[in-house]
């Protein structure tokens, strides 16, 4: 290893990322060509036409960060490419079979959307403190979001879960953009009030409950989210907000009664559910007896899981190879079950190698998060953090029968337009945090702000729009005075 | 195209799956282990502003081998226009800028409105920069995450600088 002095200015390592790029873009495209060799397609201009659109996005994206967050971090847009482009191939060679058709392109356009959406929240946003001004905004948009698909007209039912919301034949799941924005929002709240919930409280034995009042906000905001969800019926969503909750404010204030809290609120509402909601009733027998003859025979039966399982156990260590295996036995075999595909494709060495991929890019978010100097940022990261991990974690466990299964996609793989949006999105806004973590800081000299002489009153709406708190510059920019600014603009 | 040479293909993209996570584990090389650094150092011996932070909440601040002193029972301005002026130390914490609302209103043309803030944990005070345009100092040191004071450090705040006093 490169020692990589800390204590000196941190390098941008941006040379790094372009070469694991290269090894990511290999990947995605030599899986899909794989495809077609081994489907005896012919490999004709539309291979090296697709192939070329994910190498020009990615290298766009890399030369955006070249630009304008140099110092983000090198790892995550190899990994997310790397998922990406197997997702495309995977999907790619479902669509030889008779299920599915043209869904591979599809795909492809909604992740170049996807990415140019990402390379402009990246280019506009810059610095991701600003998001906390959003904070109640955010708020109020997720409600919206969440509360979309049950308007009539605009939602639409599709197999039980009532997420999405059809506007001129696009059809679109605001539930996922929703992720962004209550992670937004918990972070900014927690941010601001994170003294008054770790030092008010009352004890009772080891534990430190925090007073009712400081958490209003935060509880109300949660059980909207709840609310709306089970009335969707989206219960890996549920799970997932919750989740997220739960993780930010424990990391927010270091409190294992948060933990405590949620376990307990997740088991009431296990049994509320299995209850009163038959959709989850269904699920939980799905889990606990999935080779019963009459659950694997009903309607929304035990099919699916139980020939995922098979599909999974006939990959065995090494797959059979992409397209030589039948993963369209299992329903929605390139979205929700689109693990299995690779499991069986791919076998375990594949597929585990995904996991670890996962694996890595939870740590790089969590190392964003470290790494940076703000309570908001280090709050956004986490809880952008636990939405991967969490949808990973509902989605595999869901698969392999650890978990009852539930409607949720495995992020950058699954077809599925929104949720590759909302994940690049998220991928975007770590980066930024990552910048912010591992630039350089330059201390400029002291300002006469407000005083005599002062300056700053030239352009107070310079140092307020770029949401800086610290006279931090860019390190080209340093020698140029910092931005000024007014003694109040601070912070709330 | 020929099976076995299909069959190498199809290998060869799992082996560079492999290679990719193995040399991004390779190149990360230090990185993850920041955290550690972070615990084992003693905080004021090495420049903050250089070195990534991995401890977020005061309560993980340590300070490694040191013997708990006296409580701090005043807060008292040593330089700059207040100079003179004494508070009492509570349980509650303290903030320190020109705004109004604050408990220590600085009347020092160089400090922000909400500058900085001193707040009790455990027996310790802490100080933690709140975002200030010229920066809260701790001794010689440039605060970049809240640090424990003890009493007769100096706490440079533009032109101010107050001191713990027991």
């Amino acid at each position: 290893m490169k020692s990589q002095d800390h204590d000196a200015h941190p390098k941008p390592r941006r040379n790094i990322e372009l070469l694991l790029l290269l090894i990511a873009l290999t990947i995605g495209i030599g899986a899909q060509v794989l495809v077609g060799l081994n489907l005896e397609d012919t490999i004709d201009q539309r291979y090296w036409t697709e192939g070329g659109v994910q190498v020009a996005l990615a290298l766009a994206f890399h030369i955006a960060l070249r630009l304008r967050a140099k110092y983000a971090d090198p790892f995550i847009l190899p990994i997310v490419v790397t998922l990406n482009g197997l997702g495309i191939a995977m999907i790619h060679r479902l669509d030889f079979t008779n299920q599915y058709d043209g869904v591979a392109d599809r795909q492809l356009m909604w992740t170049a959307v996807s990415m140019v959406a990402a390379i402009a929240l990246l280019v506009l946003l810059r610095d991701h403190r600003r998001l906390r001004q959003l904070t109640y905004i955010s708020l109020a948009v997720s409600v919206l979001l969440l509360f979309l698909p049950i308007v009539p007209g605009l939602g639409q039912d599709i197999q039980g879960a009532q997420v999405w919301v059809t506007i001129g034949g696009m059809s679109f799941q605001p539930g996922e953009l929703a992720k962004i924005t209550l992670g937004i929002f918990f972070a900014g709240f927690l941010a601001n009030n994170r003294d008054l919930i770790l030092l008010a409280g009352r004890k009772v034995g080891p534990l430190t409950f925090p007073r009712l009042q400081d958490l209003g906000p935060l509880f109300l905001a949660w059980l909207i989210a709840l609310g709306v969800l089970i009335v969707q019926n989206d219960l890996g969503n549920a799970l997932m907000f919750f989740g997220l909750f739960v993780a930010v404010i424990y990391v927010a204030t270091s409190r294992i009664s948060w933990v405590a809290i949620g376990v307990a609120f997740v088991a009431v509402g296990a049994v509320l559910a299995y209850q009163f909601v038959w959709h989850a009733r269904n699920r939980f027998d799905i889990w606990l007896h999935p080779f019963d003859d009459e659950i694997y025979d009903q309607l929304y039966g035990s099919h699916q899981l139980v020939q995922g399982l098979f599909g999974l156990a006939h990959g065995g260590l090494t797959g059979t190879g992409l397209g030589s295996g039948s993963p369209q036995i299992v329903a929605l075999a390139n979205s929700d079950m689109i693990i299995v595909a690779f499991g069986e494709e791919l076998g375990f060495l594949g597929l585990s190698a995904m996991l670890v991929l996962y694996l890595i890019l939870f740590s790089r978010y969590m190392r964003a998060g470290l790494g940076t100097r703000d309570h908001f940022g280090k709050l956004l990261a986490v809880g952008l953090a636990m939405v991967l991990v969490l949808q990973v974690f509902v989605v595999v466990g869901g698969i392999t029968r650890v978990i009852p299964m539930s409607g949720l996609v495995s992020p950058f793989l699954a077809a599925g337009g929104s949720a590759l949006l909302a994940n690049w999105l998220i991928v975007a806004i770590v980066l930024l945090i990552s910048h912010a973590a591992r630039r350089p800081i330059v201390v400029g000299p002291m300002l006469n702000t407000t005083g005599e002489g002062a300056s700053g009153t030239e352009d107070p709406l310079r140092g307020r729009n770029t949401g800086e708190q610290d006279p931090v510059n860019e390190s080209q920019g340093s020698a140029t005075a910092p931005a000024l600014k007014e003694g109040e603009s601070f912070r709330e | 195209m020929s099976e076995l040479a299909i069959t190498v293909l199809q290998f060869g993209l799992l082996l560079l799956l492999w290679i990719l996570i193995l040399s991004i584990i390779a190149a990360q090389g230090r990185d993850m282990m920041v955290s550690k650094r972070a615990r084992t150092r003693a905080p004021r011996n090495e420049a903050p502003a250089s070195a990534p932070e991995a401890e977020s909440t005061p309560a993980t601040v340590h300070h490694s081998g040191k013997t708990p002193r006296p409580r701090p029972r005043r807060l008292v301005i040593s330089e700059g226009p207040l100079v003179g002026t004494e508070i009492e130390l509570g349980s509650i914490p303290i903030m320190l800028g020109r705004a109004q609302e604050c408990t220590v209103v600085l009347d020092d043309d160089y400090s922000s409105g909400k500058h900085a803030r001193l707040f009790p944990q455990g027996s310790r005070w802490f100080l933690e920069d709140l975002g200030s345009t010229n920066g809260t100092w701790l001794g010689d040191e440039q605060l970049t995450r809240a640090s424990t004071v003890e009493p007769g450090d100096r706490i440079r705040i533009g032109k101010t600088v107050l001191e713990l006093r027991t």
